[in-house]
């Protein structure tokens, strides 16, 4: 049994609301929004908000709707309704997959696509129960002063760990934020940050209320790859989001990939213009980029299985993701 | 600090006292003695706290108890008739597809909410829809088997789409809706 702290919980009624709910109790309120990450995460002791303000009853929040040439998609709508979404299947075909492959399936009933993008980073050492953690010693990234897994490092390494992250910054995706302060929006690709112990932008006081996607053109495929040890229910031991624009005979105009469940934010592989734009998407082209993945990727021992497995795993992955674009099928807007 | 908190369970309306941070779970079992609904893991990872919140599975140990508010509770108490079980616990029965029987309140909600989408469910869907529930027990192919034969039953009976009899006003929300809308 894992007994909560005892919190007030707030239902506001309005974004407005809840942004001034959090804005006046600093570090001691966190918002909620399917709650199956902040949930565990309050059982084992690693944040104690007094105040929990929670989103999913907002309004505001919900819709998947296209316009201005975007689909915009409201920060609490669930996992299960972006996935079955019947534009996000036809149009944004990795989105689906991502969201659709997201833990078990009452977890995605009730998880959100703005809670997947400020997941908490993950790891071994860290999400464990208090009795746990003390038994071993605290980490940097909460109460201690030391890394276990880098053991030297003066940096929480954490994994970020959300399947839909890296597949929104593949797709040009931007998250738009508002606080008491006002509103911003934030290109999805600079929402990460190489520090496990908060690894966004996002301020204390600000609520993400929506995610927009720039609609395809029909040379836009997308492919998706997680790694997992069951089938369903694990997070992610690597996870492979790719988008490419592809022009006759398979000629690459645009590729990008990112990887993660590596360290705190998910990587964008670089120098793909130099190995692939301009070339056919063939066997050579795949074993290049697959290569190239492999060398900028260095999972850790944040996820209790053999970072040397995992590394082999990333080539193996981006030339199945490949090999799925090339055959069409995994594609976008036909 | 204890609030009092009204909640439709089953078709009934309850109200109790609870401490404002009780999970759904804690308010079945603890304030309104509903222990059908298991304690497993209590962190998200095993099922066997499934219940329908407006006709979608959620998991009721990392539910906020006032999530639950103003929506329709079904628990595994909820699918049997006075003196006549559900074909899906039938069918548990005829196969084995209970052993310990822990797993078994969380999976029939799961299955349960499947049957009311989907009334000829291939294999496929079953795993799918089972795929957040873990038995250690079975192996799970019982299960499977207990799931299909269930949605045969009711299709012969005429029980169509909605798998409780007698319970047809009582509105069942496709799984689209998800938890939260
Ligand atoms: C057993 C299990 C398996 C899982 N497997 C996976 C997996 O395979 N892949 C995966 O990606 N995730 C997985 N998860 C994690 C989680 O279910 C999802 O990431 C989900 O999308 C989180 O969304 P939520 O709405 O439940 O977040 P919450 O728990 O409500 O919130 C998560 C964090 O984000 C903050 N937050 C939430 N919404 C907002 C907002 N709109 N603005 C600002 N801050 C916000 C909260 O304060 C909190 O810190 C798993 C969880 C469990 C328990
Ligand atoms: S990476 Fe290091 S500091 Fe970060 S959670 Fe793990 S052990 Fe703690
Ligand atoms: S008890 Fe809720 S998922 Fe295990
Ligand atoms: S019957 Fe024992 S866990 Fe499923």
């Amino acid at each position: 049994m894992l007994r909560l702290h005892e919190y007030t919980y707030h239902r506001p009624g309005s974004v407005a609301e809840a942004a001034r709910l959090l804005a006046s109790h600093p570090g001691r309120a966190r918002v909620i929004a399917g709650g199956t990450d902040l949930m565990p995460n309050m059982k084992h002791g690693l944040f104690t908000p007094e105040h929990v303000i929670a989103l999913k009853q907002i309004g505001e929040l919900h819709g998947i709707e296209e316009r201005d040439g975007e689909l915009v998609i409201g920060a609490a709508e669930s996992l299960a309704s972006v996935s079955r979404h019947p534009v996000v299947r036809a149009q944004f075909a990795s989105l689906s997959q991502a969201a659709g492959s997201v833990a078990g399936p009452q977890l995605r009933n009730m998880g959100t696509i703005g809670g997947n993008l400020c997941l908490d980073t993950r790891c071994t050492y860290y999400n464990q129960t208090h009795f746990w953690r003390n038994a071993l010693g605290y980490c940097l990234k909460k109460d201690g002063d030391v890394c276990h897994v880098t053991k030297v490092g003066r940096k929480c390494v954490a994994a970020h760990s959300a399947d839909t992250a890296g597949v929104l910054m593949t797709l040009g995706a931007v998250a738009d934020l508002e606080s008491v302060n006002g509103a911003r929006s934030v290109p999805v690709v600079d929402f990460f940050i190489a520090d496990g112990i908060e690894n966004t932008v996002r301020e204390w006081n600000e609520i993400v209320t929506r995610v927009r996607i720039p609609l395809p053109s029909p040379r836009t495929r997308t492919a998706f790859q997680k790694v997992r040890q069951r089938g369903a229910i694990d997070f992610p031991l690597l996870n492979i989001a790719v988008v490419a624009q592809l022009g006759a005979a398979l000629a690459i105009e645009d590729l990008r990939i990112v990887v993660s469940a590596l360290g705190a934010r998910p990587r964008v592989i670089s120098g793909l213009d130099k190995v692939a734009v301009g070339r056919p998407l063939d066997e050579e082209t795949t074993e290049a980029v697959a290569q190239r993945a492999f060398q900028q990727c260095h999972p850790l021992t944040n996820i209790i299985v053999d970072p040397d497995w995992r590394r082999a795993m990333v080539p193996v992955h981006v030339r199945r993701a490949l090999t799925e674009l090339a055959a069409g099928s995994v594609t976008a807007a036909e | 600090m204890h609030s009092t908190i009204q909640l439709n369970v089953n078709g009934d309306r309850r109200t109790a006292g609870i401490p404002a941070h009780y999970t759904l779970l804690e308010t079945l079992r603890y304030a309104l003695g509903l222990t059908g609904s298991k304690q497993g893991c209590d962190k998200g990872d095993c099922g066997a706290c499934t219940v329908l919140l407006d006709g979608a599975p959620i998991l009721s140990c990392i539910t906020p108890a006032w999530e639950a508010e103003g929506r329709e509770v079904r628990t595994v108490e909820g699918i049997a008739m006075p003196g006549e079980l559900h074909a899906l616990q039938h069918a548990f029965e005829v196969t084995g597809g209970a052993q310990c029987g822990f797993c078994t309140p969380g999976v029939l909600m799961s299955a349960y909410a499947l049957l009311s989408t989907n009334g000829d469910p291939s294999l496929d869907d079953v795993r799918d829809a089972l795929s957040g529930n873990l038995c250690r027990c079975t192996g799970y192919t019982k299960i499977y088997e207990a799931v299909l034969m269930a949605a045969q039953a009711l299709k012969r009976d005429g029980g169509g789409r909605d798998p409780v009899p007698g319970d047809r006003d009582a509105a069942v929300v496709p799984a689209e809706r998800a938890a939260g809308e």
